[in-house]
């Protein structure tokens, strides 16, 4: 149940971007979104979670349509982290980390307990802690999206919306937050460009191209040579991880990419 | 580890609140006090008491009448002005994502006047229309083409300030049209006087129209504090963390261009506050809007009463447009702003 989308469609200046997509997140489960740049991933997590209204086509939350969910119960439920987004207010840590308490809050509500506890854990769970007061544009890129991921933590949701959260971030924080939103058990669907990253996070995969599902089930259907190297045009070799997970090696001569370029 | 209070701390609160209204006051008694006729402090006090509750205090009819009809009244004034025009600028900011924004730079201060001159020398909308009405449609009619050309030119927050400059040229460029074709000479001189920012014209009842317009608007940004905030990342994010973007623009685009209409239809145009008080409150108390907005009303009310003091004791036997004393006191203070908020890099 959870969050699906059924045959959902949407354009921008007459340009169809997202084209018939239907895919379902199952409960407590990972399913990332791979494609190339443009294919119109973010466009189609932004359908997922109300911030445009889809052309035709459903999103559905525990079978509901989320047309007619408010704004604020949604967001108690699902929470979304922009695949880039700054701001020029001074602001600390901790103050991006409590606006995720916004909608668990009455317009005259006073900062309670409950949301103290949930800020303070959520910046435990990325390890930014020790960072509570530090400046927002102090930070590095990675630390400004462990602090997002911890300002959705700290929306409590049961569904998680990720666009590239592994973006900026060293390979081991790429590890970490993948590992953390793996342990969360919370439904999560999640753009990501590292496909070796989504063969290991991911219990399903969903594929674009140009705005349209090419391929959708578990790493082991999904990332395919054929399938990779139609899509995105590197010829690729499959083998097996340690873990048993797929790992994808890319077949390109690093001193003639561009001859050799499909 | 956290510095943040989990229970508001009620004592401190309500120490600030009384220490705010102190100064307020302070500053009400000392434009009261102040001015070409010196009165002592007692005596504004005894004729304050006279005014409000009979008391019969021996205040001769001449003092009296300065106090009670004319400077506190306009002392008032002046604090409701400035509260609401830099409440309006802290709105604007936020919701715009720009620290540029504010009703006076988006054109929104222009609109409000050449609506308020339509009415004044046109009689536009007959007797239905009063120069408040005129000024407020005036005002949306300011706002909705800032927010057409700004969408036009593509919505980023930088295209806003240039729209806004463009509506200011084009509402101005009205009422300069209206005015020096259409106006007698001796109306013409009130409308100009009155265009530059004027507080002198002003009484009670402008007083009994200004207060809860004032408070009004104060109380529905308030409740609209932490929508605010939610803004820091832009409207997708505001969004997402459930808040009606919508209903909360047109709400607060509504209640900003209200303040502002009912200000400049009584005041005339008086820009840089609402520009520089904002960033003085955020700089004192941070970007809150819980904190932020009271901060803002009480500060801007305390700078426009002082502001309206020097404009009229700066040049001996003159009284200055208040536009030029806020613009003389905001520029500097601006440029420290600025250079103090300089984040590193
Ligand atoms: N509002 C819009 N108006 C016009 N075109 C748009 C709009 N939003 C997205 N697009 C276009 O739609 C396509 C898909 O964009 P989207 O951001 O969804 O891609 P993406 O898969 O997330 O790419 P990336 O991997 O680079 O993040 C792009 O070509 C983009 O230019
Ligand atoms: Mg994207």
């Amino acid at each position: 149940m959870t969050l699906s989308a059924r045959d959902v469609s949407w354009g921008a200046s007459g340009r169809m971007i997202v084209g018939g997509v239907t895919l379902e997140a199952a409960p407590g489960k990972i399913l990332g979104l791979i494609g190339p740049n443009g294919s119109g991933k973010s466009s189609l997590l932004r359908l997922l979670c109300r911030l445009r209204k889809v052309s035709s086509g459903v999103v559905e939350l525990d079978g509901r349509d989320i047309g007619e969910v408010s704004r604020r119960e949604l967001a108690r439920r699902l929470a979304f982290v922009e695949q880039q987004a700054t701001t020029e207010i001074q602001l600390s840590v901790c103050d991006v980390v409590r606006l995720g308490r916004t909608p668990h809050r009455g317009a005259l509500a006073s900062w309670n307990a409950a949301d103290e506890q949930a800020v303070d854990a959520a910046l435990a769970r990325v390890g930014m802690s020790e960072r509570h007061d530090q400046h927002w544009h102090t930070l590095s890129g990675g630390e400004r999206q462990r602090v997002h991921i911890a300002r959705a933590l700290a929306q409590t949701p049961s569904e998680l919306i990720l666009d590239e959260p592994t973006n900026h971030l060293d390979i081991q924080h790429q590890l970490s937050i993948l590992t953390l939103v793996r342990r969360l058990g919370v439904t999560c669907i999640v753009a990501l460009h590292d496909l070796n990253l989504a063969a290991l996070f991911c219990d399903e995969i969903a594929l674009l191209h140009e705005g349209r599902l090419v391929a959708s089930g578990t790493p082991e259907t999904v990332l395919t040579e054929e399938t990779i190297k139609r899509v995105f045009g590197v010829a690729v070799r499959i083998g097996a991880s340690a873990s048993g997970r797929r790992h994808i090696e890319y077949l390109v001569d690093p001193d003639c990419y561009g001859d050799a370029a499909p | 580890m956290s510095h943040h209070p989990v229970q508001p701390n009620w004592p401190a609160r309500i120490g600030i609140a009384l220490a705010a209204l102190a100064a307020l006051v302070f500053a009400i008694a000392l434009a009261v006090t102040i001015g070409e006729m010196r009165i002592p402090l007692a005596t504004a006090f005894q004729a304050l008491g006279n005014g409000l509750f009979d008391l019969g205090y021996p205040v001769s009819a001449i003092q009296q009448g300065v106090i009670f009809d004319y400077r506190l009244s306009r002392a008032l004034l002046a604090g409701l002005c400035g509260g609401a025009l830099a409440l309006s600028g802290a709105i604007l900011q936020a919701l715009l994502r720009n620290p540029l924004a504010e009703p006076y730079i988006l054109g929104i201060s222009a609109g409000a006047s050449t609506g308020a001159v339509a009415v004044m020398i046109l009689g536009f909308g007959g007797a239905a229309l009063t120069v408040s009405g005129g000024a407020f449609l005036g005002s949306v009619a300011a706002l909705l083409i800032v927010a057409l050309l700004a969408a036009g030119a593509g919505g980023a927050s930088d295209r806003v300030i240039l729209a806004g400059v463009a509506g200011s040229q084009l509402f101005n460029a009205a009422t300069a049209t209206i005015v020096t074709t259409l106006a007698s000479a001796e109306q013409a001189r009130g409308v100009m006087f009155w265009l530059l920012g004027n507080f002198g014209g002003v009484r009670w009842p402008d007083v009994f129209v200004a207060t809860p317009v004032a408070l009004a608007g104060f109380a529905i940004c308030m409740l609209h504090a932490k929508a605010l905030d939610a803004f820091a990342f832009g409207a997708d994010a505001a969004a997402s963390l459930g808040v009606a973007v919508t209903r909360v623009r047109i709400v607060l685009f509504a209640v900003t261009a209200v303040m502002t209409a009912t200000m400049v239809s009584i005041v005339g145009t008086i820009g840089f506050v609402g520009l520089v008080i904002p960033h003085a409150a955020r700089f004192l108390v941070g970007p809150g809007h819980a904190r932020l907005l009271p901060v803002c009303l009480v500060i801007g009310a305390i700078f426009m009463i002082l502001a309206d003091i020097l404009s009229r004791i700066l040049v001996p036997q003159q009284i200055l447009p208040i536009g030029v004393v806020t613009a003389l006191v905001g520029a500097p203070a601006f440029a420290i702003i600025l250079y103090r908020a300089r984040r590193p890099a």
